[in-house]
Parts: C-alpha cells; sequence; structure tokens
C-alpha cells in the first residue's frame, strides 16, 4: 500500500504548477473583473498543451485523457487519469476559471474521447468542444430534456434550447444531447458533435455569474439545425435495455476530474491563508485540537478536509486507470471535494475578514468560484442520491 | 497462497482454529484475571505477576524491523499475506465477536471461550521480527491497520481488550532496548501463557493532553519515582505489565515499563459509558521505584511518533466500527417500513446513509495513507495527526447517524447501534492500549 504521489508525474505536477503561478495568477484577477473578455493570453498555453499531448506527454485541461496504452508488465497502474486529476489540481490552484476555458480542453473534449470512432477522433479530435446538455427545464434530471434530434436522411435535424454551455461561444463545436426518438424514453438520449456556424445554431447570450467568470457560459438555441448523421457519437441504435446508463458512464469519468478542481481550489486558499496567519499559527502536530487555540484548531481541521478530499479523488482516478468499477468512488470525491471546497474557501474568507472578503486578495474569488464545483457535473445532493442507491441497491423509482 | 513466513503461520493458525485443535492447548482461564471487573468496583491490588522476567545484560538497541519497500506507485491494493491476514481477522470478528459482544459489554469482560480462539491466532508473533521469535520480516503497519479495523468491525469495545498486549508489544519492538526486549518478549509469545499488558497514557480531568502529563518520573540514583493517576486503562486488573506515560522532569514525557507487582501500584475498576469488555479502570502509581532500565528505548525514542502509532490505532478502530454501521443500517433501512414503504426509500434516511459512506471512506483514507508511510519508514506525524482530526470529527457523527437511523429501536440495547455510539465517543481524546 502506498499513498504517495509516484515519482514519474513530478514533470507534469511541476509543469503544470509553474503554469498555474505563472501563466493563470497573474491574470486571475483580471478576467474575473472583465467577464466575457476572451483571455488571449491562453492561446500560446493551447498551443504548448497541444505540442505535448503530440508528443504522447498529459498535460490537459478539463478534458482529461483518451485511455493510453497500458504499461505492459506492471500490475498496478498509474495512468491518464491519475495523471489528469493530478494536473487539474495544480491548474484550479491557480485558477478555476482559466482552466475551463483552455482552448481544446473543454468537457466536449472528454465526451469525444471517451466514446468516438476513430474516424471521429480524427476528424474532431483537436478541436475545442463544449458540452451542451441542461436545459431551461432538465438540470440535474438530465434524462428529462426536451432536445430533438429527428433523422432525415444523412442528417440529424436538432431543435433545442441548451444553457449553460461552458466555452458554448469560444468552442470549435458543441457536443449536444438529444433525443432521436421522444416516445423511447431516456434510452434515446443521444451526443451530437454541431460545428460552430452550422446554420440554425444560435448563441443567445452569456451569462453572468458568480464566480469563474473567466469562463464563458452561453445560452445556445438550435432550430432545425442539420447535422451530418457521422456526427453522432457512440451508436445511433435505440437500446431500450441498456438504456440511460451508457451515457451516463461518461460521467464517471469526470466526476473526480471536477472534485480535483475543488481541490485545487481549496489549496489555493488554505494556503494563502496560513500564509496571512502565520504569526498567529504554530502547527506541530502533536497537542489534541481542543488544546490548541481556535484558529490552530480550525486550520487544523481545513487540512484533514482538504487531504481527505485530495486522497479520495486520486483514489477514484487509481480504480478509472485499473479498471475496477469506480461509480460510488467517483461520486464520493465529487461529494467530499464539493462539499470541502465550498467549507474551506468560505471559511478562509471568514477567518482573514476584510483581507479574505476584499478584493485585494483572491480568497473571496475562490469562495466565489468553489460554489460552482459543488454543482456542476451533478450536485452534492445527485452524489448522495447516487452513492446512497449504489449502496442500498435501490433504482431511481425506489429511492427518488 | 503466499508462502513467505507470514503467510506460513497465518495457515497454520487458521488450521487451528478450524480444527477446535487450540481448544485442547491447556491455556489458562483469563476469566481469572477479570474477576469482579464486570460488579465490583473500588480499590483492588494489581494482578501480582508471579512471572520471572530473565535480566538481560545486553547494552545495544533493539532490533528494529526493517521499513517496507513498495513500489512507487500509488496503490491501495492489500498484499497477499495482508489479505490472509484481513480474512482472518474477519472470519475470526464474525464468529466471535459480533455474536458475544451482548454479553461481553454486561459482564465487562470476554468469555474464555473467545479469549482461547483469539490467542490461537497468535498475533504477537505480528508484533516481533523474526530474529526474536516473531514473523515480522518489516515493520508491517498497514498489516496491523488491518487487524484493528477488522477487529472494531466485529466489537471496538473487545478489540481494545484482545489487541492490548499485542499493541504493547509493538511499542517494545519499535523502541524498545536489546535488554528489554529480550526480557519480555518471550513471555509475550508464550502459547501457553502469553502476558498481558497495556499502555497507559491518559490522566485525569478534563482536556487531557498527553504532552501535558502530570505524572512525574523524577529520577533517583540509577532509576526513577514515578508518582501520578492513569484512567481509562484496559484491562487495569489483569495486566501483568503497563507501560506508562510519564515526565521526566527537564527531558520531557517518557514510557516506564511497569511490573504490576511493583511496590506501590494499584488498581481500580472503573466502567464507563463504552468500551465496557476493555474492563477499564485506574492505575495509580504511589513512589513506585524502577530501575534506569524500565524506561522504553533509549536516546533514539521520540515520544512524538509514539503518540502518533496511538492515534493510528484509535484511527483504525474508529473505521472499522463505521464500516460496521453501514453495513448494519443498510438492511434495517431497506427493511423498516414506514409510510407504506421502506425507510430506505426517503432521501432524510438515504442521504444519511451517504454521508456515512462518504465521511467513512474519508478517516479510512487518511488512515490508510499515516499507515503507509509509517510502515515506509518515512515521517507521518502530521499524516497521522490529520487522519486523527477527521476521525474525531466523523467518527461520532456516524455513530450518531447510527443510531438516529433506527429511531427508537436504535435506543435499545437489542440492536448494536447503541453500543456503538457509547464505544465511539472514546475516539479521539484516548490514546491508551492501541500502538500499530
Amino acid at each position: 500500500m502506498n499513498l504517495e504521489i509516484p515519482k514519474k508525474f513530478k514533470p507534469v505536477i511541476d509543469a503544470a504548477r509553474g503554469a498555474a503561478k505563472t501563466i493563470f495568477r497573474p491574470i486571475s484577477r483580471k478576467y474575473d473583473v472583465h467577464e466575457h473578455d476572451y483571455p488571449k493570453e491562453l492561446d500560446l498555453l493551447a498551443a504548448a498543451l497541444q505540442g505535448m499531448a503530440d508528443a504522447g506527454q498529459s498535460l490537459g485541461g478539463a478534458s482529461g485523457n483518451r485511455g493510453r496504452k497500458d504499461e505492459s508488465n506492471v500490475s498496478v497502474k498509474n495512468g491518464g487519469n491519475m495523471s489528469s486529476v493530478l494536473n487539474i489540481m495544480q491548474m484550479c490552484y491557480g485558477d478555476v476559471g482559466l482552466l475551463l476555458t483552455i482552448p481544446g480542453q473543454g468537457l466536449g473534449n472528454a465526451a469525444i474521447a471517451a466514446v468516438a470512432n476513430d474516424e471521429q477522433m480524427k476528424r474532431l479530435g483537436k478541436k475545442w468542444a463544449a458540452m451542451a446538455i441542461t436545459e431551461p427545464g432538465a438540470g440535474s434530471d438530465s434524462a428529462a430534456i426536451k432536445a430533438t434530434a429527428i433523422k432525415d436522411g444523412d442528417e440529424y435535424v436538432l431543435n433545442a434550447t441548451k444553457i449553460f454551455v461552458t466555452a458554448g461561444e469560444r468552442a470549435d463545436c458543441v457536443v449536444v444531447w438529444a433525443s432521436v426518438d421522444p416516445s423511447k424514453g431516456r434510452a434515446a438520449i443521444k451526443s451530437f458533435v454541431v460545428e460552430k456556424g452550422t446554420p440554425g445554431m444560435k448563441v443567445e447570450r452569456l451569462e453572468t455569474k458568480m464566480g469563474i467568470r473567466a469562463s464563458d457560459t452561453a445560452v445556445i438555441s438550435f432550430t432545425d439545425c442539420r447535422v451530418p448523421a457521422n456526427n453522432l457519437l457512440g451508436s445511433p441504435e435505440v437500446n431500450v435495455q441498456k438504456g440511460f446508463a451508457g451515457v451516463m458512464e461518461t460521467f464517471d469519468n469526470t466526476r473526480p476530474f471536477v472534485a480535483a478542481m475543488a481541490v485545487g481550489v481549496a489549496e489555493a486558499a488554505l494556503e494563502r491563508t496560513k500564509e496571512l496567519l502565520k504569526e498567529r499559527l504554530s502547527l506541530n502536530y502533536t497537542s489534541p485540537i481542543n488544546n490548541l487555540s481556535a484558529i490552530e484548531s480550525e486550520i487544523c481541521k481545513l487540512e484533514s478536509d482538504y487531504e481527505a478530499a485530495r486522497l479520495l479523488t486520486i483514489k477514484a482516478a487509481w480504480m478509472a486507470d485499473n479498471r475496477i468499477p469506480n461509480s460510488v468512488e467517483a461520486s464520493i470525491s465529487k461529494a467530499k471535494a464539493g462539499r470541502v471546497g465550498s467549507r474551506i474557501t468560505l471559511k478562509c474568507v471568514e477567518l482573514c475578514t476584510s483581507m479574505g472578503y476584499s478584493e485585494a486578495e483572491l480568497i473571496e474569488k475562490w469562495a466565489r468560484d468553489s460554489k460552482i464545483l459543488d454543482i456542476f457535473e451533478g450536485t452534492q445532493q445527485i452524489q448522495q442520491l447516487i452513492i446512497a442507491r449504489r449502496t442500498l441497491g435501490l433504482s431511481s423509482k425506489e429511492l427518488k | 497462497m503466499s508462502d513467505t513466513p507470514l503467510a506460513k503461520v497465518f495457515v497454520a493458525f487458521n488450521d487451528i482454529l478450524d480444527s477446535k485443535v487450540g481448544k485442547t492447548l491447556g491455556l489458562r482461564k483469563w476469566a481469572e484475571k477479570l474477576t469482579y471487573q464486570g460488579t465490583v468496583q473500588g480499590v483492588n491490588l494489581a494482578k501480582k505477576t508471579s512471572r520471572i522476567f530473565p535480566k538481560s545484560s545486553k547494552k545495544s538497541s533493539g532490533e528494529r524491523p526493517a521499513d517496507a519497500k513498495v513500489s512507487d506507485f500509488f496503490d491501495l491494493n492489500l498484499t497477499e499475506d495482508q489479505q490472509m491476514v484481513q480474512e482472518t481477522i474477519k472470519q475470526f470478528a464474525s464468529q466471535y465477536l459480533t455474536k458475544n459482544t451482548e454479553q461481553a459489554n454486561i459482564d465487562c469482560t470476554i468469555t474464555d471461550e473467545v479469549v482461547k480462539e483469539f490467542r490461537a491466532l497468535g498475533l504477537p508473533f505480528y508484533s516481533v521480527p523474526e530474529s526474536l521469535g516473531g514473523v515480522l520480516t518489516d515493520k508491517a503497519t498497514v498489516t496491523q491497520m488491518v487487524i484493528a479495523e477488522e477487529m472494531a468491525y466485529g466489537d471496538l469495545g473487545m478489540a481494545v481488550a484482545l489487541l492490548a498486549p499485542s499493541n504493547a508489544l509493538n511499542a517494545i519492538t519499535r523502541w524498545g532496548t536489546a535488554a528489554q526486549q529480550e526480557k519480555y518478549t518471550p513471555a509475550f509469545l508464550d502459547e501457553n501463557d502469553p502476558l498481558d499488558a497495556v499502555i497507559a497514557v491518559n490522566e485525569s480531568g478534563p482536556l487531557f493532553d498527553p504532552f501535558q502529563l502530570k505524572t512525574q518520573a523524577v529520577k533517583k540514583g540509577n532509576g526513577y519515582i514515578i508518582n501520578g493517576v492513569k484512567e481509562t486503562v484496559p484491562l487495569v486488573n489483569s495486566s501483568e505489565l503497563f507501560i506508562v506515560a510519564a515526565e521526566v522532569p527537564g527531558e520531557g514525557p517518557a514510557l516506564f515499563l511497569i511490573e504490576s507487582s511493583a511496590d506501590g501500584l494499584s488498581v481500580a475498576s472503573q466502567n464507563a459509558m463504552g468500551l465496557r469488555p476493555a474492563a477499564l479502570g485506574t492505575l495509580t502509581l504511589e513512589n513506585v521505584s524502577v530501575e534506569e532500565d524500565a524506561r522504553l528505548g533509549d536516546s533514539s525514542f521520540d515520544y512524538a511518533t509514539f503518540i502518533s502509532y496511538a492515534r493510528l490505532g484509535w484511527c483504525a478502530l474508529a473505521v472499522g466500527c463505521a464500516r460496521a454501521i453501514l453495513d448494519e443500517v443498510v438492511p434495517y433501512a431497506n427493511e423498516r417500513i414506514a409510510f407504506g414503504e421502506p425507510i430506505s426509500h426517503r432521501q432524510s434516511i438515504a442521504f444519511m446513509i451517504a454521508n456515512i459512506r462518504i465521511e467513512k471512506d474519508a478517516m479510512q483514507i487518511l488512515t490508510q495513507r499515516a499507515a503507509a508511510l509509517a510502515e515506509q519508514g518515512k515521517p507521518f506525524q502530521k499524516e497521522a495527526y490529520l487522519a486523527a482530526v477527521q476521525c474525531q470529527e466523523r467518527a461520532m457523527t456516524i455513530g450518531n447517524d447510527g443510531v438516529q437511523i433506527y429511531g427508537g429501536m436504535g435506543f435499545m440495547r437489542d440492536f448494536h447501534a447503541e453500543r456503538k455510539y457509547r464505544d465511539l465517543r472514546a475516539v479521539s481524546w484516548c490514546y491508551n492500549a492501541m500502538h500499530l
């Protein structure tokens, strides 16, 4: 048993930490204030990332990595998923909003990487892909989406209103969830890659948000938008037996990524708070927390929660790398990291008082940024539902 | 199956367990040692050990198990040996602990049969390096964690009582001089009459801090005079050897090996909210005189690390108990009908269960990390501390929710929930008995 990070990831971690400190932090406040301005500084970073990816090294953003060749003769694997979460933690220590808008690293890229066939991968793999699932009437309940994609010859005709599309305007294409046959329920929900400029697709507006302002969030409408049939990801067949589960499997891989984001933001807040409080802290991890000063005791609790969230996230990624089913652990990592991310960043504002609350420091920004991480890719409550259903052996009909 | 020394021993003990050969061994009756504990409170004489511990003239520092060698990879898998230990303890716990737990709580003692079967497992061999007659090839802290966790899954209170001797032995292996190891180790490994021993750190008064001891060990001539009172000490009546934490003025905290026959040593049963099978009590030291070689270890002794091993032990117990709560509330919530459907169909109950699982996993992974570091001989004080903080913050919530899910039934002793609630309250402030 070993829970330390293997040495082979040191270059990845160091590079990401470097980027976080030298590229993200200096522009963090700028794009928080100037919401919707395009962070052009990231183009250079994106080019560097693409170069590394082409060279077989991974330093991706939110998208993770397509399954790589297994390292032979090694009984336990520390692979792409672990590399991704470690990288995301470091980048989000820099700025989570900026990570979410690195060109070419959208959540849609994760979907493409996970299910695209070779032809699609070649054609679409290097495009920046956003993800469009949520609708005004369907948030956590993603099976309730009203979007339709009706087959017509070699094309699907898409009609939908999608909200909360991260990088929806900036990306080259959008992965859109829609039903090919609304009479067949959730099993008929498929995902389609819609390229920017396709007639009928229109970015209606950009949201203004509490946090992650560097990352644009779009409302996009699709009106009789014709998408080539070979842009459908996965199988076009409607398999009522397999149902929705196949679609949802994508999330097992991406939940630890969002957990990693929360861990990164929490680390930033905790580190800065400890710096600001250093004259009041003499932590030596000996006497019980009840015998410490209130501030020392609080910091110890936050550190403990931070470490737990970090390790649970790495555990979920480790399971994915080793092909151990990790649906529950992925949700546990996101539930713990989500709640811990909010708790730590908000407590840091409180502990630092005016310094924490003022825009002179980034702590208040991290406390605004962290909230979304307990919401998107499945809210805290959705994670609890998943964990409870799996633990209790209950269906979604039994435990609603 | 593996054929390492560790594996062989466990296969052998499994055979004994299965074949019941163990029952024919002339094992001493544990009950005699625990007389009166359940019902009688007050000052008793300690069990006067009649054992003669051989004096050793060795001057060197003790035999130390090597650091565990693991691959550089992040890996949560247990080794084959560790899995085998886990299976064995799991089987023992379900066969002997879970079933006898209610009686053990009423009697404040553990039956002969359970003690005999436990001893047949030979756990003390896991605390001693091969060179001293045990089976340890490395530090095996992860193995110790697995043992404590699985024992507590059966019953936390019985786990403390049964593990106290091997955990005391862990401390002697970890810190003892060659002379101390030679003097005491064989008695722990005596199959017919294994030594009972316990670590005593806690003292009376609120806000106990193991780094601010009131018990004093004052240097006098070639030895020390020790005065102080230790509280909530498991097996206080039956232990023949106490490992007592005391402040040496001018030097800081130290540990002393004190035999129960020492003049000035007295014990008294004092039952508590929980951990009742551990037969808790008070250990009083009044001008107890010990020789210089009673001080555990040499200049390499590190009290903060000693306490870290205690914290890890209690963390492992908390994790095991939390796992047991989760496994018990699941079928109950699925079977208990209210408002026409199982209560598990309600989010108010289901989310409590989800939270138990989330926070149990959080406690567990921090404990695993610290234990893995300790085993590799790397610094683990901060990690053990943060694991203990997590257990302190979450274990009692899990114990509390465990009762709450049962509703009024949880308050009744027919179910195990209330006992786990009482036992788990010991986690976060207790430093006695455990040392992984």
